[in-house]
């Protein structure tokens, strides 16, 4: 019954590191669609997990912490949106620059709050569910924001492809040109999507600083906004996909923690950099069909959109 | 008099550096087909983009059934009853026909209900689609059905329609007309665009001439003859290429041999097994419907394509197929592709640097790799010089200039290289006519020094004009190739639609084996 | 009244000079406001970050020596950038390059000589490209993003140095410590003025600097670079290879890294350790875009970000604020330098009448 208790830890352990992705991959698989490549998936996360932690520790109430989160997410990805549809920077660059003032600024307010220890997000085991052996550890005893990510998944997935608003996104993001010319507000749109990607990435963060770890620390998403970004491409541009390839990650991060427990002498730093070797490789691997990644790939994903012409 | 269906006056947009509209007015009464007729960059596109609410005009009134109403965007047009079928088909291509034409209307519908809509409409006139199809597997044809269809389920008062039969073989146009004919008698008006003199003076009852910006003439196209329309149009008679009775007996100097490839594109066209032959001093010219291949073909020639076998191209007998388009170059081919900004030429570079873009193999870098700038700069010099290619100077970017110039500084480049082989695309796609007959004159006069020239174009009044001989190409396969004395408009149309098996049988049966 | 974009015919010449110092004045200018609303005397706080560092000869050599990562490592990412290769990886490549030259330290520890530290400089130019050359690889042969692989292989560098220097390369009589033993003196920078720690490192930059303003201004494989970055289709038409130019970028920029990476733990810290650079490869991102991707520019632009450094160092010493600081002001630098950058392509109107709600 021991290994069993282990496995049912490990899932449990691999769908909390991966819920953070979900959240990330989910809000930028919807900004892409509209045909906008935010890089900064990375600092929205950092300054969502700050904000989150800092309205928690303020106010008590790791809920409050939450909505704060999105509410950063969204500050900064209202940045990300002016610069890249008004004033029409190169897309790349600013979500470059999104990240490094993300971790600069999540750095210098959360400076005073590093190591506070805070209560986080408590499981919410669902009345009867939760008592079914094996299963009802694994599904069924979580805390509000898994629940959260899957119902988020679900309605994603509605959205994007049973919905007459996913339809105009999808249209978006295949081409502005057309879209403006029937009558769309290109900028309008790709504006929403973007608010959309910088709220989920806010829950990420929010997630890492108040139930996963939960504390704040410095830097503390340690990439995972990046892999959140390969995670799309991993995708194809589905949700379905995204939700794999988080718990797959996730699933990672967990078992390099655990083959330490397990006793192996292996060095911290070497099984550190498996979530990131895992990337670089599952990338390639994926990328290597140029015609799939066409097929999918929102056509106009990081080219400007200027309506005046 | 009844009052006009819409009214245009006084419009005016400036863009920088054109005055783009000037003043214009215009009326269409009900039921009538108008013409707008212009050369390329008269400003009718602006015009009729002004009027479905895309672009915003400076001055001017725009008045509905007598009424001044003010068209902010292309919703509100809809709303009045103004469809549009633009030039260059605003489709999605992943998504199908029943979810491209739903985006085109913005009350709150019914999927199903409007694929059973679709398919009434198909029917009654005369335009089959299959509404669940995707955009991508269409033919450029069935794309403009979707788009006049996209129009029609909204029960509009007047359709414009820009440039429709650039993109039609002769036969889809006659079909078009039949529509558009059926629409009128209806009651809904048209605003038809065109440059092409012969189309209006069939289908329309009344013209509005620009020339520049400007409203040259109102006038009845069927009681004008086609010098007439001409002079209003651009100010004086078209103009005719100079050409001399050459015998076309020189070698082979370009081949292509069972030249088959998959296209890159996930919707693109593959070739399959494209057989052709240029002689010393020969302008092939190959026809056909947008999409059918040209892309690939044109990509294949010149080396962005890399085919595999190294020959199913050669040039001068060597297979080359498989090397760089640098290679290609060093070998005497020179190309001119089909966009000019991004393609044939970097738009924020200055011309003496666009001119260096291809002409590097002719002493303007030295062995070590470093650029000579004065023998660069005196080559973008000559060829301003040369090809009249009005610009701010050399140091201008290539973006600030117009699609007659720019593409007069492309083919100019290429042709002053000497090549032995020039490929071209769409040399004149949107270029006015006097660009248009310098580049046509500069081409012949190239074949003449003994160049083998191949023109791809979808253009036929082009290819009759500066073509020996002429094929189709259809499906990424090439119809038989015919010289252009010995053909005429309609077998070329019939072999665009891909019915040439029986020709090409009969070219088979006639050379002897 | 209406704000409105207006294309111009032509970037604007002037436009190109003026943004990188409005955005310099903007930040500047977001300082005050930040400091006032800390409850600092703003101009104490800026006096103490951009004037204070640079009132000693120490200080001005401090400010070139930070200045000398930033520029190889900036002045090797234009590169990219122009040919439109985002190679965002350069920390990684940087730690690499301390890796590698470090490693031949310590390997010949005990029996150097005179040509210990050019031997070190090539080890890790050469461990930069090696770990820069990754990601060209899988972009060229799996098309894979080189942003994401690039970024990934940063953090599995850092891991690696994390590694080392906890392990196997840890300084036996350092009280386990995890660092390295300290170099011999020919594995050191020469110094170059008494009484700093100003080192010949700074004379490599300048140098490199050099070289690779005369490969992009006048060699046609510089060209090349800047064609395939605007117009990737015409690059392609014209027949020069996507592929090369991909492999070149990283090469060049992963061995500038590399050597800014040596040059930082030759020069100035004398041994490896678990972090060799404050994000060093990160800023460089902002310095080649506040430079506009010049060679000359970005020496400017290089001081500025060095001085930054300085600057928050200095407000923490002087007037007790976070370092974090400097990371706030590089992304707001970041950020006004792209939006600025509207200006040089577009003119800005003022629309007085609109002409509907």
């Amino acid at each position: 019954m021991d290994g069993m208790d282990t496995a049912i830890a490990i899932l449990v352990g691999t769908i909390r590191a991966g819920t953070p992705l979900v959240f990330a991959a989910l809000g930028e698989l919807i900004a892409e669609k509209s045909g906008v490549l935010n890089l900064g998936v990375e600092g929205m996360m950092l300054v969502g997990a700050v904000a989150g932690f800092i309205a928690t520790v303020l106010t008590g109430n790791p809920y409050f912490g939450i909505l704060a989160a999105i509410a950063a997410g969204i500050l900064l990805s209202l940045v990300f949106g002016t610069l890249t549809q008004v004033l029409l920077t190169n897309q790349v660059a600013t979500g470059l620059a999104l990240t490094i003032f993300g971790i600069g600024m999540s750095a210098f307010i959360g400076l005073d709050f590093v190591g506070t220890p805070i209560e986080g997000l408590k499981p919410i085991p669902i009345p009867f569910l939760a008592d079914i052996p094996i299963v009802g550890p694994l599904l069924f005893n979580h805390d509000a924001l898994i629940y959260f990510s899957i119902v988020m998944f679900a309605l994603v997935s509605w959205f994007l492809f049973h919905s007459r608003g996913g339809l105009i996104l999808r249209a978006v993001g295949e081409s502005h040109h057309a879209a403006h010319a029937i009558g769309y507000s290109v900028v309008k749109i790709r504006f929403l999507a973007v608010m959309f990607g910088g709220a989920m990435a806010g829950l990420a963060g929010a997630y890492l600083s108040l139930v996963y770890t939960p504390q704040w620390a410095e830097n503390m998403t340690a990439g995972r906004g990046w892999i959140a970004l390969a995670l799309v491409v991993f995708a194809t541009w589905r949700p379905g996909r995204v939700l794999i390839g988080a718990y797959l990650f996730g699933g990672i991060t967990i078992l390099s923690l655990h083959v330490q427990a397990v006793g192996y002498d292996v060095s911290s730093h070497l099984v550190a950099t498996l979530p990131y070797l895992a990337t670089v490789i599952v990338l390639a691997m994926i990328s290597r069909d140029a015609t799939k990644i066409r097929l999918n790939a929102p056509a106009s994903l990081g080219k400007p959109f200027h309506p005046g012409a | 008099m009844s009052t006009s269906q819409l009214e245009l006056k006084g419009i005016t947009k400036q863009y920088p550096g054109v005055l783009a509209n000037d003043a214009i007015d215009l009326a269409i009464l009900p039921g009538e087909v108008h013409a707008l007729l212009g050369e390329n960059g008269a400003g009718k596109s602006t015009l009729v983009k002004i009027i479905y609410g895309v672009v915003r005009a400076d001055a001017g009134e725009i008045l509905w059934n007598g009424a001044p109403v003010h068209i902010a965007n292309p919703s509100q047009a809809r709303a009045l009853g103004i469809g549009m079928v633009f030039q260059h088909f605003n489709l999605f291509d992943t998504l199908t026909v029943a979810e491209n034409i739903s985006l085109g209307i913005d009350e709150a519908h019914d999927l199903k209900v409007l694929t059973s809509e679709i398919e009434e409409i198909s029917e009654r006139y005369g335009l089959p689609i299959n509404p669940h199809q995707h955009v991508h597997a269409l033919s450029v044809g069935e794309r403009q059905r979707v788009e006049i269809i996209r129009c029609l389920v909204q029960d509009p008062k007047v359709l414009i329609m820009d440039e429709p039969t650039s993109v039609l073989t002769p036969q889809e146009v006659e079909k078009l007309f039949e529509t558009l004919q059926r629409l009128s008698s209806e009651g809904c008006s048209i605003l038809y665009i065109s440059h092409k003199l012969e189309e209006i003076q069939v289908l329309c009852d009344s013209a509005t001439v620009l020339r520049g910006g400007k409203v040259t003439a109102h006038c009845t196209p069927r009681e004008e003859t086609p010098k007439s329309l001409a002079e209003m149009m651009i100010g004086s008679e078209l103009p005719v290429c100079k050409r001399d009775g050459r015998a076309l007996e020189g070698e082979t100097q370009l081949s292509l041999h069972g030249l088959a490839i998959p296209s890159p594109d996930p919707h693109g066209t593959d070739l399959n097994g494209i057989d052709l032959t240029v002689r010393k001093g020969e302008v092939l010219g190959i026809a056909g419907v947008a999409g059918n291949g040209q892309k690939e073909l044109l990509a294949a020639i010149n080396g962005e394509l890399i085919s595999p076998r190294s020959d199913m191209i050669r040039i001068d007998g060597e297979g080359v197929a498989t090397v760089s388009p640098a290679r290609r170059r060093a070998r005497g081919l020179a190309f001119v592709p089909e966009e000019r900004l991004g393609r044939g030429a970097v738009p924020e570079m200055s011309l003496a640097n666009n001119a260096l873009l291809t002409s590097y193999q002719h002493e303007m870098v030295s062995p070590q790799g470093f650029i000579d700038f004065g023998h660069m700069r005196d080559y973008a010099t000559r060829i301003r010089k040369n090809f009249d290619v009005r610009s701010d100077g050399i140091d201008a970017e290539a973006k600030s200039l117009s699609g007659g110039n720019l593409q007069k500084f492309i083919i100019g480049r290429e042709i002053m290289l000497e090549p032995k082989i020039l490929v071209l695309g769409h040399p004149t796609w949107g270029v006015d006519v006097g660009a248009a007959t310098i580049i046509h004159q500069a081409i012949i006069d190239l074949a003449s020094r003994g160049a083998s020239v191949l023109v791809v174009s979808e253009d036929l009044d082009e290819l009759f004009e500066i073509c020996d001989s002429i094929a189709v190409i259809s499906e990424g396969r090439l119809s038989p190739v015919r010289p252009t004395s010995e053909t005429n408009v309609e077998e070329i149309g019939r072999w665009m639609s891909g019915q040439f098996a029986d020709a090409t049988q009969e070219v088979h049966h006639a050379a002897p084996a | 009244m209406l704000l409105r974009l207006e294309p111009r015919q032509t970037s604007s010449k002037w436009m190109q000079y003026a943004t990188p110092l409005i955005a310099a004045a903007l930040t500047v200018i977001t300082g005050v406001i930040l400091f006032t609303a800390l409850g600092r005397d703003p101009f104490l706080a800026l006096y103490t970050f951009f004037v204070r560092p640079l009132t000693s000869v120490y200080g001005i050599g401090e400010w070139a020596i930070k200045a000398t990562p930033l520029l190889l490592c900036a002045v090797g990412l234009s590169v990219g950038f122009r040919g439109n290769v985002w190679n965002i990886g350069a920390e990684g490549q940087l730690t690499m390059g301390a890796i590698c030259g470090g490693g031949v330290a310590l390997a010949f520890w005990g029996n150097e000589g005179i040509w210990l530290l050019p031997l070190m400089l090539i080890a890790g130019a050469a461990g930069g490209l090696a770990w820069g050359a990754i990601p060209a690889i899988l972009k060229n042969r799996f098309n894979a993003n080189e942003i994401l692989t690039s970024l990934m292989l940063t953090y599995v560098a850092i891991q690696f140095l994390g590694y080392l220097v906890h392990g196997p390369w840890r300084d036996p009589d350092g009280f386990n410590f995890p660092e390295t033993r300290l170099f011999n003196d020919y594995g050191l920078m020469p110094v170059l003025v008494e009484g700093t720690r100003l080192h010949a490192g700074v004379i490599l930059a300048v140098i490199v600097t050099i070289i690779v303003w005369i490969f992009m201004s006048r060699t046609f494989q510089g060209f090349k670079v800047q064609v395939a970055g605007q117009a990737p289709a015409a690059a392609a038409y014209a027949g020069y290879s996507q592929k090369g130019v991909v492999l070149l970028s990283f090469l060049v920029s992963g061995a500038l890294a590399g050597l800014a990476g040596i040059s930082e733990v030759s020069g100035t810290i004398g041994q490896l350790q678990p972090v060799v650079s404050p994000g060093y490869g990160f800023a460089a991102i902002i310095v080649a875009f506040l430079g506009r991707l010049h060679p000359f520019g970005i020496v400017l632009a290089s001081l500025l970000m060095s001085l930054m450094y300085l600057g928050g160092e200095s407000l923490q010493i002087n007037l007790n604020l976070p370092l974090a600081v400097t990371g706030v002001f590089q992304g707001l630098l970041l950020f006004f330098v792209l939006g600025s950058e509207v200006l040089v392509r577009y003119r800005i109107k003022l629309t007085a009448t609109p002409k509907e709600a």
